[in-house]
C-alpha cells in the first residue's frame, strides 16, 4: 500500500469559503520575515490497523490506517464487495470493527462507539445513502426537517406543522442551496431520482454537521444526474466547510469531485493519495488490475 | 418428473424433452389428509346438515311468519323508538371503533416484528390481541353485561375489545411490511423509536392503517346490531323484544332498518377507502 499524507488539499474555493479557515492573514509582516509553519487541520476521521470480519468468518478488509482531516472530500473506492460501505460504517461507529482503534470527531473506540459517544457522533454527522431513504408519503420540506432528528430538542422534527418556525425556514433555505425550494410542499415519492437524492442532501445538510457521509449517492441514478448530484455535494460541503467522505465505484466520480482517493481493493488498501496524483492507469488498477 | 427425454422420438440431432405431466405428484401424507378431510365432511353431514324432509316441512313455517311480519310497523311511536335504538347502535359501534383504534396503535407497534421496542417481549402483547380476536364478540358481550350490566356500555367495550384483536393484528403486518430505507436513514442519525414510528412508519402505513379501521367501522356496525340480542345495547335489544313478545311486524320493520344501515356503511366505508388509497 502506498501512503502519502494529505493535508490541507482541499480547493482554494472549498477552503476559502470557510470563515476562520487556517490560511494565515499577517499582512503587517514583510516578506522578509519567516511565515509560521501552517497547523494541519483538525483531525475528522483516525483509524489504525482497522480490520473487519463477518461473523460467518469471510473477511471484508484488514489492516486499515487512514487519517483524514477537517475540510477534505475524500472518495472511498473499490470494486464492488471490496467492503467500501463497511468500512464507512466501521468509521463512523454504525457497525462494529473488529480489531483496531478509531477516532471519529474526536470520539476515540476500539470495536464500536458507547451509546453515548455514538450519540454525540450522530449529531455531527449526515448522512446520504444511494436509495436516499425519504420517507415517501411525507412532503419534501417534511423529510428535510427531519434531518434535525436524533439532535436535542428534536422530538417536533417528525413532521414540518409540529416544527419550529427557525426549522422550518431553515429547510427552505437548503432546499433552496440544492434547487428545490419549489417542491417543498410536493410528496417525496413524486420525485425524480435526482430531486430525491437532492433532498436527501438538504436533509444531511439542516443538521449542519462536521462530517457528511454518503455511501454510493450517485449509484443509481443516470449518468447526467450523477455529475450533477457529485457536483451539488463537492460544492455545498466546501461551501459549509464540512469535510466529505463518499464511496463509489465511478472513477470520474472520484476523480472529477475529491482532494483525495483512497483505493480499496482485496481487502487492503492499495493507495491512498492525493487526487491530483492518481493517474487513469491508478484507477483501473484498483478495477482491473 | 419434470423433463427426461423419450429414447423413442429423440434424435441424435435435436432431443424432444417430454412435457412434465398433467397432474402434480402426491406424496402418501397428503392424500391421507385429503381422505380423512373428506370422512369428516361425510360424517359430519349426517349429524348437522338439514334433511330434505326437515327443509320441506320448515318452508311453509317460514312462509307463515314472513306473511306474520308484513306488512312491517310504520306506526311513528314506533319507528321514533326505533330511530333512537339505531342511533344507540351508531354510537356504540363509532365509539368503540374509535377507541379500539387509538388502542390498537400502540398495541401494534407493540407486536410488530424488527419494530417492537420490547423485543421478546412482544409475544405477550400478541398474546392478548389474538385472545381478543379468537374469542367471538357475543361472548365479551356477555362478560361485559355481567360485569357492566345491560346497556349501552357493554356493547361500546364488546366493540372495543374485537376491533383491538381485529385492527391490532392488522396494525402490526403493515408497519412490519413498512419501507425499511427510510427507518433506517432516520436509526442512522440517531431518531428514536418513537420518532421513527411517527415519521416513517405511520406515514408509510397510512392507507392501510385507514383501511382496517374502516372495515373494522363496518364490522363494528355489523356486531352492535346483535349485541342488543345479550343485552349489550343497540337496536338488536329492540329485535329481540319483538320476537320474544310474537310482534312480528314490528321485527320485519328493524330487520329492514338494520339491511339499510349496514348497506349504508358499506357504501360510506368504500367510498371512504377509495379515497384514502
Amino acid at each position: 500500500m502506498e501512503h502519502v499524507p494529505v493535508q490541507n488539499v482541499a480547493t482554494p474555493s472549498a477552503v476559502g469559503a470557510r470563515p476562520g479557515g487556517s490560511e494565515p492573514d499577517h499582512p503587517q509582516i514583510g516578506p522578509l520575515v519567516k511565515a509560521p509553519a501552517r497547523a494541519p487541520a483538525p483531525q475528522i476521521i483516525g483509524a489504525r490497523g482497522l480490520a473487519k470480519t463477518y461473523p460467518n468468518g469471510q473477511a471484508v478488509f484488514a489492516g486499515v490506517d487512514l487519517d483524514i482531516r477537517a475540510d477534505q472530500r475524500v472518495a472511498l473506492i473499490g470494486s464492488n464487495g471490496a467492503g467500501k460501505s463497511t468500512l464507512l460504517k466501521c468509521l463512523i461507529g454504525l457497525l462494529p470493527s473488529t480489531s483496531g482503534e478509531i477516532t471519529t470527531l474526536g470520539e476515540r473506540f476500539l470495536a464500536a462507539p458507547t451509546g453515548a459517544q455514538l450519540t454525540r457522533l450522530r449529531r455531527q454527522i449526515g448522512f446520504v445513502f444511494q436509495n436516499h431513504g425519504l420517507v415517501g408519503r411525507q412532503s419534501v420540506l417534511t423529510n428535510v426537517i427531519q434531518g434535525k432528528l436524533g439532535l436535542k430538542g428534536s422530538w417536533r422534527a417528525w413532521h414540518h406543522a409540529l416544527a419550529r418556525q427557525e426549522w422550518r425556514e431553515e429547510a427552505m433555505a437548503v432546499l433552496a442551496e440544492v434547487r428545490l425550494a419549489d417542491k417543498a410542499d410536493a410528496r417525496a415519492d413524486q420525485l425524480s431520482g435526482g430531486q430525491a437524492q437532492r433532498v436527501a442532501i438538504a436533509r444531511a445538510l439542516i443538521r449542519r454537521p462536521k462530517l457528511l457521509i454518503a455511501d454510493e449517492p450517485a449509484a443509481s441514478l443516470d449518468p447526467a444526474v450523477g455529475r450533477d448530484i457529485m457536483r451539488i455535494f463537492s460544492e455545498l460541503a466546501g461551501e459549509h466547510g464540512i469535510t466529505l467522505v463518499y464511496t463509489t465505484h465511478d472513477m470520474q466520480h472520484a476523480l472529477d469531485y475529491s482532494d483525495r482517493i483512497v483505493a480499496l481493493k482485496d481487502g487492503r488498501v492499495h493507495f491512498d493519495r492525493p487526487t491530483a496524483r492518481v493517474s487513469p492507469r491508478d484507477m483501473e488498477g484498483v478495477f482491473h488490475g | 418428473m419434470a423433463s427426461t427425454t423419450s429414447p423413442d422420438t429423440a434424435s441424435p440431432a435435436i432431443a424432444r424433452t417430454l412435457p412434465p405431466p398433467r397432474l402434480p405428484s402426491i406424496s402418501p401424507i397428503s392424500f391421507t389428509l385429503i381422505v380423512v378431510v373428506a370422512a369428516l365432511f361425510l360424517a359430519s353431514m349426517g349429524q348437522v346438515a338439514p334433511s330434505p324432509e326437515k327443509l320441506a316441512n320448515g318452508l311453509p313455517r317460514m312462509a307463515e311468519l314472513v306473511g306474520r311480519m308484513l306488512p312491517p310497523n310504520t306506526d311513528p311511536g314506533f319507528l321514533q323508538r326505533m330511530g333512537w335504538r339505531i342511533l344507540e347502535t351508531l354510537q356504540i359501534a363509532l365509539v368503540g371503533t374509535v377507541f379500539g383504534v387509538i388502542i390498537s396503535l400502540p398495541m401494534g407497534w407493540l407486536t410488530a416484528r424488527g419494530i417492537s421496542p420490547l423485543g421478546a417481549l412482544r409475544h405477550f402483547p400478541r398474546a392478548l390481541v389474538s385472545l381478543f380476536r379468537t374469542v367471538p364478540d357475543l361472548v365479551w358481550a356477555l362478560l361485559f353485561v355481567s360485569t357492566l350490566g345491560i346497556g349501552a356500555v357493554a356493547g361500546t367495550m364488546t366493540i372495543v375489545v374485537d376491533t383491538v384483536g381485529f385492527c391490532g393484528r392488522f396494525f402490526a403486518e403493515a408497519m412490519e411490511e413498512a419501507d425499511k430505507k427510510p427507518q433506517e436513514a432516520l436509526h442512522a442519525i440517531g431518531a428514536n423509536r418513537v420518532t421513527v414510528l411517527c415519521g416513517a412508519i405511520l406515514p408509510d402505513v397510512m392507507p392501510t392503517l385507514i383501511n382496517s379501521s374502516l372495515f373494522a367501522l363496518e364490522k363494528a356496525v355489523r356486531s352492535s346490531v346483535v349485541l342488543g340480542l345479550v343485552g349489550a345495547g343497540g337496536i338488536g335489544q329492540e329485535l329481540k323484544v319483538a320476537f320474544d313478545l310474537f310482534q312480528y311486524r314490528n321485527a320485519s320493520a328493524i330487520i329492514l332498518a338494520i339491511f339499510v344501515i349496514v348497506l349504508a356503511m358499506e357504501f360510506l366505508t368504500d367510498r371512504l377507502r377509495a379515497k384514502f388509497q
